[in-house]
């Protein structure tokens, strides 16, 4: 798929699907969009690419006044990425791949319905990730013999991914071994290196009452804002939510089984109820393209009726 | 001679008495009321009791023990957790130094209820 292509299909789906999101280094602007729109569309920019978040599917949840489609919602997410006209580089799940359950035999057997499912999707690079539904009342024991390790880096065209475990102690810790594992990453990546930190909870304090946070996050933080490019992409809070600590951006998706209501907006978390009138509503994916040598993310919040 | 025995030994003896009652008096002068225990419970997923009603100024020790798995004791409002193992207790010394209706959870993640592992401590005057 052509570079122009491309461009082409993130400037409509974010007319058609909800906004554009572009940040790094603290500029918040609609990059791809103003890109497009002053003729620089065609222009080749050898490392731009571009990758689609997925979150928060809940592979296993019942509740039909909260989704009454919980055992199509996710096909119907294949199906729309499927559909998408370039398809992304690869694809990422930012966690709680499968709900919940005590029971260690129906966990797993969650866990390879989902991984048959996501099966279905075209793109052949898959990254995923923990969530504390997946990881925490085994230590991410189940999880690590379906989808591999919980924290882990890899590199696409000139962006440094990381991939950070916040879940699988079930008190939200990253802890000090992974610190020092993060730490001594970032040694080996350049000050201005364009790095890209995947997680499943807040690092920052968003609303620690209802667990949106992480209890040693500001470490991590700190151990970041030594690189100037940096930039988090984030689930767990079933919504979309953008927040700057410093220079670092961080972005939460939309979840793929029922959103949550704005932090601290109702007395109780519980999960918003099923719109007949508007189905899927709150729930989604995202495009993300990446602009390697603006350093800059181009967010385009998918909703599942093709928009 | 014997006397002058007496005297002495008579006055250590009053010396002392006065030492005794003025450190008694001064340790129950400065003691610190007594701590009021209360005792929770843990399990999956609730708090028992999950209202606890306190007076602002009184020192108490919440005492914590779970039935089944870790769980947290979380109270942002008044900066208290502490963690809860599985057939261990938790101690918490706190003097409330504010009035108000405080909501406390569990913030370990322990399964599907873990969203309802909450509760309510409500502080008077």
């Amino acid at each position: 798929m052509s570079e122009m292509d491309r461009r082409g299909f993130i400037k409509l789906a974010g007319l058609g699907g909800g906004i554009v999101f572009a940040s790094s280094l603290g500029l918040n602007t609609l990059g791809s969009v103003l890109d497009y729109a002053n003729g620089h569309a065609g222009k080749k920019i050898e490392k731009d690419f571009y990758f689609v978040q997925l979150s928060d599917t809940h592979w296993g949840f019942s509740g039909p006044k909260v989704n009454p489609d919980a055992e199509g919602t996710l096909k119907k997410a294949v199906q729309v990425v499927n559909r998408l006209e370039a398809q992304p580089d690869f694809i990422v799940f930012t966690g709680d791949l499968t709900h919940t359950t005590d029971d260690v035999q129906v966990r797993k057997d969650r866990m390879a319905q989902f991984k048959d499912i996501v099966g279905q999707l075209k793109v052949p690079t898959v990254h995923f990730m923990a969530g504390e539904h997946d990881a925490s009342l085994d230590r991410g024991d189940a999880y690590q013999q379906f989808f591999g390790e919980l924290n882990y880096t890899f590199d696409h065209k000139g962006v440094h991914f990381i991939v950070l475990d916040n879940v699988s102690d079930p008190g939200a810790i990253v802890g000090e071994s992974q610190l020092n594992w993060l730490k001594a990453d970032l040694k080996q990546q350049k000050p201005d290196a364009r790095i890209v930190v995947l997680t499943h909870r807040p690092l920052f304090d968003l609303y620690p009452d209802w667990d949106w946070a992480t209890r040693d996050g500001s470490a991590v933080i700190d151990a970041l804002m030594s690189h100037k490019n940096v930039t988090v992409f984030y689930g767990h809070i079933h919504q979309e939510h953008h927040q700057m600590t410093g220079h670092i951006a961080h972005h939460s998706a939309k979840s793929l089984m029922f959103p949550l209501p704005a932090p601290g907006s109702v007395p109780k978390k519980t999960p918003v109820p099923w719109d007949a009138s508007a189905p899927y509503k709150g729930l989604g994916l995202r495009n993300i393209e990446a602009e390697v040598k603006q350093a800059r993310y181009g967010i385009t919040e998918v909703n599942l009726n093709g928009g | 001679m014997h006397r002058k025995k007496r005297v002495l030994v008579a006055s250590a003896l009053l010396m002392s008495a006065t030492i005794i009652s003025g450190l008694t008096l001064y340790v129950r002068a400065n003691a610190l009321p007594a701590e009021r225990e209360i005792h929770i419970t843990a399990k999956k997923f609730e708090f028992t009791p999950d209202t606890i009603t306190l007076k602002k100024g009184e020192p108490v020790v919440l005492v914590i023990s779970s039935q089944d798995r870790k769980h947290g004791f979380s109270l942002r409002a008044l900066g208290i957790r502490a963690d809860v193992d599985p057939g261990g207790t938790a101690r918490i010394r706190f003097t409330p130094n504010k009035a108000g209706t405080f909501s406390f959870s569990c913030d370990v993640f322990c399964g599907e209820g873990h969203e309802d592992m909450t509760g309510t401590m409500v502080v008077t005057e």
